[in-house]
């Protein structure tokens, strides 16, 4: 993955509106979050390879960045992101790296379902 | 005869941090061992540093990863269970410990590693760690291994007592050394920082290292 260039999301995110798109959905701050710091908590959600289609898609900020996706009834947004991939499949990885290269946050769209 | 080794572990990379040099110096002892793997680790945070790997290519990046390190403690059987990271705990328990059951049957282990359950703090080690127990429990009590638990929360002394078991691996230090750097992905920043450490502080390489030299395990009574 690459820093992200901000016109070059903005338009594969364009590319896919109005059209089914498979999503993957997370954010962590590691299952080991507690037992480093008695006082966190570990917090983690993800969805996979569920189906959007959207009407509306945004990146916005100067970085880290945000993307929004408008739903005909309601939202998908995900903030933090900072690289970005189209990979050997075409799917187009967003993701926020911490300082220690770890995954936060990741927001990724593909037309074809991502592996199990 | 020597012993028969199934180590059981839901992510790479637990069978090398705090239980890789008993795998090692049972493969110096002669005994089979075999390593158990029920994820691919797909749902790692950690990407290397710099980071190389992404959520997608992270699974097949992790698969070669945990041959690389089982490869560096002598470990040739590895066997996938083909389950994904972070839902164990939401798996139909009997179906899990059906796979795990199949494996002991098919080898008969003398001694089993696993994580204390309860005490594995990642909800995947916890639930892993009781399908293994269920399924040993399935096996007549003569013919049950001796299963040897890593307790890693912050009350294990308190809730599950000393160890039973305190390891000198520093023999095979090397080899073990050897493992976690073959989980780049996971390991390099860590790694990165003790060896900073290390030629920062010479005279401090020992007391930096000696945690990597002792293991310790909970036998855990199966009833
Ligand atoms: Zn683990």
């Amino acid at each position: 993955m690459k820093a992200i260039n901000a016109n070059d999301v903005q338009s594969l995110l364009t590319a896919m509106v109005d059209t089914d798109v498979y999503l993957h959905l997370e954010t962590t701050n590691g299952s080991y979050a507690a037992l480093h710091d008695e006082n966190a908590m570990s917090v983690c959600v993800f969805i996979r390879n569920d189906v959007i289609r959207f009407e509306r898609a945004s990146i916005q900020g100067s970085g880290p960045y945000r993307v929004g996706l408008k739903l005909p009834k309601g939202w998908v947004y995900a903030t933090g992101l900072t690289d970005y991939e189209v990979n050997d499949r075409g799917e187009l990885l967003l993701a926020g790296h911490d300082a220690d290269g770890r995954l936060a946050v990741g927001l990724e769209l593909s037309r074809h379902p991502f592996r199990e | 005869m020597g012993e028969r080794v199934v180590a059981i572990y839901p992510h790479p990379d637990d069978e090398t941090f705090g239980k890789g040099g008993a795998l090692a110096l049972h493969v110096k002892q002669g005994d089979t061992v075999t390593v158990v793997c029920a994820t691919l680790g797909q749902m790692g945070r950690n990407m290397g540093k710099p980071f190389f790997a992404n959520r997608e290519s992270m699974p097949d990046i992790r698969r070669k990863e945990l041959d690389a390190a089982c490869h560096a403690l002598g470990v040739t059987d590895v066997r996938l269970l083909g389950l994904h990271d972070k839902t164990i705990e939401f798996e139909d328990p009997e179906r899990v410990a059906g796979m795990i059951f199949n494996i002991v049957q098919e080898l008969r282990p003398t001694r089993v590693y696993t994580y204390y359950p309860g005490h594995g703090v990642h909800p995947d080690h916890d639930a892993l760690a009781r399908a293994t127990i269920q399924a040993i429990r399935k096996l007549p009590p003569d013919q049950r291994p001796v299963v040897y638990a890593s307790a890693i929360t912050r009350n294990r002394i308190e809730a599950c007592g000393e160890p039973d078991v305190v390891l000198d691996v520093s023999s095979v230090f090397a080899e073990k050394i050897a493992a976690m750097k073959a989980h780049r992905s996971q390991s390099e920043a860590s790694m990165k920082r003790m060896e900073a450490d290390i030629e920062a502080h010479p005279e401090r390489k020992e007391e930096i290292e000696a945690p990597f030299k002792t293991e310790r395990y909970w036998i855990y009574q199966v009833s």
